[in-house]
């Protein structure tokens, strides 16, 4: 009981937060000051590194632990205090308080691909044009490169990526003669078959995902945001999103998906007794699976996601993070140089070392890369899939300049198709209505 | 405002009501209650298996690893007694961080549910025994500030607190912790009916200052209602959570309500290790000293709880 309260007053503060900063960001950007318009050469770099000092770098990914320990003894006069001020959305809701409070504000925040145009319309984040980072084009996958984009800005490196593939549980598809589903349709089917023969188990679990659900009209095609500048469109009635709900209505019709809410203590126990047989997601999956999921070792596999049309190459982004650089943080060439190291140098290889999913074309194509056998996986080459899956994502896509807002009242509207007789496409209607009617309060032209 | 003192005035009237009535009521009662018992007793049982089912399985699931957690039946024990295993680990994990937290909490219940204990002891004990001008808009405003629920405040606590370079500090917790006006109310109440006024008066003959009479004879008469408060006090700090959770951003500072969800988040993140054994077992860990708390100080408690509802 208290939980749900709790959660509602959060939902409730996160929301005049998130007001608050877009209503920063429309009224003009005081904060970018002189460092956006001086360019920042890399022999500056170097000397901020050289002279040293303290960063404060907000983020939850695991693995920056060792990136920070090789870091400081690379260069050992910075310190970096590595904070992990809260996941996700809790932590965005303390990011935009610092920054609306303008104190405490870190130099370095993670901040998630969907999430990172919100900070960037509010100029909250510092442009790193100004220090090379144009310079970086063709380092980074597509999808993630666009990803921290804003026109021609970049409002920072990219983390991670999560090309998207089909996990599935390879014991269950043996047990039930399943074969892994190369589209979308014989994934329905699939479905039908699993259900059938025991009705304890499910394809998949969905209970209403924002990041899914865009992952998946990504992927067919789908463009319902088109942002330029403080221009927004909001469509959902576009073929590649009717293509996803024409199908996907047809699992949640036939009660075909497990009513679990994915990170919950019973996805995890679904993915490892075999009552979700397979999973739809980003590429940065096996760590979570290897560390959370023991009880599935040697019964996972990964194969390329189903496809629209037979024989299609398409896929789409799933999460992923990049580190940002707040405009208010007292020393940005140093925390680009470090950005810098994490997303593009050594740390890149550190973090794949631990189990991450980079996002830079030169590790996903490193033979030792992709010729890693995970035991998990039954000595699968993981890899290979995963990183053919990030040369194929669909380009175009855009999220909403106020998508942490949007996805925060997801299940409120397209959640319902999950549970009543409202139907999936409505569902995104009344999202859309919603969506809309925020944009245009906080003084978006909409479309 | 000002018929608000004749309404608690004649609450306390209403209390004292049926005891000079005294023998019928007691008949009655007692005729009833050898009807009722049973109900009465399913009744408290079901509520006592309510109440305490959560702790049970609090208590069985942390014997469990990780694993044994999700693929065994959450009333039950799994084939694995690892609570020693997980204690040990819960103390170790991220540095052993979960001993500072521990800590972190024990120094705000410590300052902050202290003195506001001691604040409200001092300013209730006033309220009931002083007059002065203006003590009918003090009342107000601290049963105003008894209905304002700390949540709605936390926000412009935090702006407040971020101008005055104090967030990210203990003080953060600490000082708002400190204003207890729903303590400062029943400490007034209590002094109100728990002091006599004939004593005040024969220790002010006897030429005692006000500072002496109040440690020497009114504290140990309000022991009972300071110990109440207090308890209030320690819960409501201990279990704090969303005023650490807008305050804080150091992990080394976090109480252990903000640690524990922290851990719990893990689970939700690309590459996150999922330690629910762990959360478990801190949350038992958590609740321990709470506990203690009650069971020593239990015989205060009622008696506080009873307080000003009956007058000899």
């Amino acid at each position: 009981m208290t939980m749900t309260r709790r959660r509602a007053l959060l939902l409730g503060a996160a929301l005049t937060l998130s007001l608050t900063a877009a209503a920063c960001g429309s009224s003009g950007d005081a904060g970018s000051g002189t460092a956006a318009s001086s360019t920042v050469s890399d022999a500056d770099l170097q000397k901020a590194l050289d002279t040293g000092g303290t960063l404060t770098v907000w983020a939850w990914e695991p693995t920056l632990k060792d990136v920070v320990a090789g870091f400081q003894a690379k260069y050992p006069k910075v310190k970096v205090n590595l904070v992990n001020a809260g996941t996700g959305n809790d932590q965005y809701t303390a990011l935009q308080n610092a920054i609306k409070a303008g104190s405490g504000v870190p130099d370095v925040a993670q901040v998630e691909y969907y999430a990172l145009p919100q900070f960037a319309l509010a100029k909250s984040v510092a442009d790193l044009n100004a220090f090379g980072a144009g310079k970086l084009n063709g380092t980074f996958t597509p999808g993630p490169w666009n990803a921290v984009h804003v026109g021609e800005s970049v409002y920072g490196l990219p983390m991670d990526s999560g090309p998207m593939a089909l996990f599935y549980n390879k014991d269950v598809f043996d047990k039930y003669g399943l074969t892994v589903p190369a589209t979308w349709d014989e994934y329905v089917a699939a479905a039908e078959k699993l259900h059938k023969a025991d009705p304890k188990a499910y394809i998949a679990n969905d209970t209403g995902d924002a990041g899914f659900t865009t992952s998946m009209i990504w992927q067919a095609g789908g463009k319902p945001y088109t942002v330029a500048g403080t221009d927004v469109g909001v469509n959902f009635g576009d073929d590649g999103t009717r293509k996803f709900t024409a199908t996907w209505q047809k699992l949640i019709d036939g009660k075909l998906l497990a009513p679990v809410t994915s990170w919950s203590d019973a996805w995890y126990k679904g993915l490892g007794d075999g009552s979700i047989a397979t999973l739809v997601i980003g590429a940065w999956m096996p760590a979570n699976l290897e560390s959370g999921v023991k009880t599935g070792s040697g019964k996972w596999r990964v194969a390329p996601m189903p496809q629209w049309e037979a024989g299609g190459k398409a896929t789409a982004e799933n999460g992923g993070s990049s580190l940002a650089i707040p405009e208010a943080g007292a020393n940005k060439a140093l925390a680009y140089a470090f950005v810098k190291y994490a997303n593009v140098d050594e740390g890149v290889k550190t973090r794949v070392d631990g189990g991450a999913f980079p996002a830079t074309t030169a590790q996903l194509q490193d033979t030792a890369f992709q010729n890693k056998e995970f035991p998990y996986f039954g000595g699968q080459k993981v890899n290979e899939v995963l990183a053919q899956s990030a040369a194929q994502v669909v380009t175009g896509w855009s999220y909403l300049p106020f998508q942490v807002y949007a996805n925060s009242v997801f299940n409120d509207t397209v959640g319902k198709a999950y549970t009543s007789a409202t139907t999936l496409q409505d569902g995104l209607k009344a999202w859309q209505d919603a969506s809309v009617k925020y944009g245009q309060e906080q003084g978006f032209t909409i479309k | 405002m000002a018929t608000s003192t004749p309404i608690a005035d004649r609450a306390h009237r209403r209390g004292r009501g049926p005891a000079s009535r005294g023998p019928l009521v007691i008949r009655r009662g007692r005729a009833a209650r050898e009807g009722r018992s049973v109900t009465l007793t399913a009744l408290t049982a079901i509520m006592l298996v309510y109440t305490l089912l959560p702790l049970a399985w609090l208590v069985i699931n942390a014997t469990k690893t990780q694993e044994g957690l999700l693929n065994s039946f959450g009333l039950w024990f799994a084939g694995d007694f690892a609570l020693l295993d997980n204690i040990g680990t819960t103390f170790t994990y991220n540095g052993g961080i979960f001993t500072r937290w521990l800590l972190n909490t024990l120094l705000y219940v410590t300052i902050g549910a202290g003195g506001a204990t001691l604040l409200a002891t001092l300013a209730g004990y006033g309220l009931a025994k002083f007059d002065f001008p203006g003590k009918k808009g003090v009342f107000a405003v601290v049963i105003g500030a008894v209905a304002v629920p700390g949540t709605a405040l936390a926000v412009p606590t935090f702006l407040m607190f971020a101008n005055l370079g104090l967030t990210n500090t203990p003080w953060a917790i600490i000082i708002p912790s400190l204003v207890s006006p729903f303590g400062l109310y029943l400490m007034w109440t209590f002094a109100t009916d728990a002091v006599p006024k004939e004593i005040l008066e024969s220790a002010r003959v006897d030429g005692s200052g006000e500072f002496r009479t109040f440690f020497r004879i009114s504290l140990p008469l309000l022991a009972p209602g300071t110990v109440t408060v207090l308890l209030f006090n320690v819960v409501a700090t201990w279990n704090n959570y969303f005023l650490p959770l807008i305050m804080l951003k150091d992990p080394d500072w976090y109480p252990l309500t903000i640690g524990l969800n922290a851990w719990n988040q893990q689970a939700g993140t690309a590459g996150g290790e999922a330690v629910f054994n762990l959360v478990i077992t801190g949350s038992l860990l958590t609740i321990i000293p709470l506990i203690a708390a009650f069971l020593l100080l239990q015989r205060y408690w009622q008696s506080g709880l009873a307080a000003g509802s009956v007058k000899e």
